[in-house]
């Protein structure tokens, strides 16, 4: 199975009810996937006209309690902003994948991490925030999709699984087992009709004196609730590195490669992976930064998750950036050279 | 003694904040009459517009919920599919339904959804200050058409939606119908409730009821003077009329 078919049958194995969504490169085989899957288990499946207009059935299937979901890729994901911020003032959950290509505008197809910013920023207007999963293989891409449902159940808010083009093309062999589920909240918001009970609304305007700033307080706390208990993230032979790489997604897997290859020259590299990249993984990083000489952030934009890093680190040792935008992907070999260049710069340090 | 009227279940007895002479305080007294006697308030669920009329849910008793500008029918795509047991309809102004959400009605039309639009033409952008809708007459004074509106400036001319939305093969029912007087108001309310009753029979597709309505306070009328220009102009563009169904 390619990673865009494995997150969609891991969708349905999670007991999405609806799938919203317009065809955009290089997600088009989850739409493909689920137009034919979703119909044989008795769900929704729609093909909307446009990325507007799927967000917001999304928002309105969500509304009724169901579990709903869209996917695309960056300039749709832009066009569902405005959906995006509306099921945040309504506190509504909602997952949504967005499989990154190249841009800005209409970009290229090729894989990207430019979306970074949009996606742990919010993304839309107002103050708020999505959970954003970055996975970085087709397995891991596939056990995202339980706790994406789980997690927007969890906190009723978006969650965003954040791929990239290759993992969503990439074959490689997956377990679908049904995750140990959490314990989630009832729905007793949802519009089902008032039977039985006061009338329910779904609301995100504000108008009363002070009103909106308590439902941001509120949405804050929350948030910070998700920065306590969320924060998922791999350390990969830190314990005595000197020298640390910090990558997500499909580059962490490249950065994988280049760690185990400089340990064998003798170098003390490391890796920290990031899975949410928010919540970020600020404390550990941060924490680890204590021992590090020195700090590499790799990622495929021209930085952008390199700030967050620098944030973490906290000035504790020099972060430095190798980044490749537009749709190039850094090679093993070149992120290799760039932990020599940082041992001889460490060691005249 | 017998009442002989009353307040409809379905309506809140609380004042609502349009201006005097409004259609839309009309309109939502219509539908609330219609649901209840449909008996389908406990399984109907309404969308409300941004526009004057987005605190529909604070005088409408029935599951609601609120959605970006022109958005409603994807919302309502998205309700109905999961929910076809439930009945599903959104409330639209003009600017919200005949400008920024044109694809979105367009589309469930199009993909024949189950669903009633409850379409109100006030032919201005009431809640924003009384600008130009597309809906706007030409030669109609509104704050973006300080000279009256003229196609010859670029201004464009009054879109009519229920006759493009009566075309496609995916709308079972459209109605033009006017709140300009008690036979208009009479025949708007039974517009309505064929139209739920189309979406209860489920009827395979969207059933659509435009409604002239006025904004005596941007058209600079006084309400009674409101109501005689929808007979004598705007029924002239925008004719009333069963479309399809
Ligand atoms: C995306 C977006 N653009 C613009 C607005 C501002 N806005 C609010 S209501 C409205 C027009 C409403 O007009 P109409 O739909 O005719 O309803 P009415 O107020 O006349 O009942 C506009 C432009 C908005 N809320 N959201
Ligand atoms: S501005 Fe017009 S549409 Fe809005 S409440 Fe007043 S009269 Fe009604």
């Amino acid at each position: 199975m390619c990673g865009n078919e494995a997150l969609a049958e891991a969708a349905i194995v999670a007991g999405c009810d609806a799938y919203f969504g317009y065809p955009i490169t290089p997600q088009n085989e989850i739409t493909a996937y689920m137009s034919e899957r979703m119909p044989q288990e008795g769900r929704v499946f729609v093909q909307s006209e446009s990325e507007l207009a799927a967000i917001n059935m999304v928002f309105g299937a969500a509304a009724t309690g169901k579990r709903a979901m869209t996917s695309s890729s960056s300039p749709g994901i832009s066009l569902m902003q405005e959906g995006i911020s509306y099921l945040a003032g309504a506190e509504l959950p909602a997952v949504v994948v967005n499989v990154m290509r190249g841009g800005p505008g209409l970009g290229n197809i090729a894989p990207s991490q430019a979306d970074y910013f949009q996606a742990t920023r919010g993304g839309g207007h107002g103050d708020y925030r999505t959970i954003v999963l970055g996975p970085s293989s087709v397995q891991e891409l596939a056990d995202c999709m339980p706790l994406a449902f789980d997690l927007a159940d969890q906190y009723r808010m978006t969650v965003m699984v954040l791929a990239d083009g290759i993992l969503g093309q990439m074959m490689e062999p997956v377990m679908l087992d049904p995750k140990p589920r959490r314990q989630l909240p009832p729905k007793p918001w949802a519009l089902t009709g008032m039977k039985d009970r006061r009338q329910n609304i779904v609301r995100s305007l504000y108008l009363a004196d002070g009103a909106l700033e308590e439902l941001n307080n509120r949405l804050m706390a929350k948030y910070q609730q998700i920065q306590e208990h969320e924060v998922l993230c791999e350390e990969y032979r830190v314990e005595d590195a000197e020298i640390v790489i910090v990558a997500y997604g499909i580059a962490a897997r490249i950065v994988r490669a280049a760690v185990d290859q400089a340990r064998d020259e003798g170098i003390a590299a490391g890796m920290i992976r990031p899975i949410t990249l928010w919540p970020f993984p600020s404390n550990q990083i941060g924490a680890a930064a204590e021992t590090f000489r020195m700090v590499l952030t790799v990622e495929m934009s021209c930085g952008q998750m390199v700030e967050d890093v620098k944030l973490a680190v906290a000035g504790k040792c020099p972060v430095l950036l190798h980044g490749r935008p537009g749709g190039g992907v850094p090679t093993d070999d070149e992120v290799l050279d760039r932990i020599r260049q940082m041992t001889i710069r460490a060691g005249a340090a | 003694m017998t009442t002989v009227f009353k307040r409809t279940p379905v309506l809140k007895d609380c004042p609502t904040h349009y201006c005097p002479g409004c259609g839309h305080g009309i309109a939502h007294r219509l539908v609330a009459e219609v649901l209840d006697e449909l008996d389908i308030q406990a399984r109907t669920i309404g969308i409300a517009p941004v526009g004057c009329a987005v605190l529909a849910y604070n005088y409408l008793d029935v599951d609601m919920i609120e959605v970006a500008h022109g958005r409603a029918p994807a919302v309502a795509t998205g309700m109905k599919r999961t929910n076809p047991d439930k009945i599903i309809f959104s409330y639209q102004g003009d600017g919200d339904l005949a400008a920024i959400g044109t694809a979105e009605i367009i589309h469930a039309a199009h993909r024949a959804e189950r669903i009633t639009v409850i379409f109100i033409n006030n032919a201005v952008f009431g809640m924003t200050g009384g600008q130009m809708a597309p809906t706007t007459m030409l030669g109609q004074v509104t704050a973006t058409t300080q000279q009256g509106r003229n196609p010859s400036n670029g201004q464009g001319y009054p879109l009519q939606v229920s006759e493009i939305l009566a075309l496609l093969p995916g709308t079972v029912y459209v109605e033009r119908c006017a709140l300009n007087g008690v036979p208009g108001i009479r025949r708007t309310k039974a517009a309505m409730k064929h139209a739920f009753q189309l979406q209860m029979d489920d009827a395979p597709g969207l059933s659509l009821v435009e409604v002239l309505s006025p904004c005596p306070t941007y058209w600079r009328m006084s309400p009674a003077k409101a109501m005689k220009w929808i007979d004598e102009q705007m029924s002239q563009v925008f004719p009333i009329a069963r479309l399809k169904g």
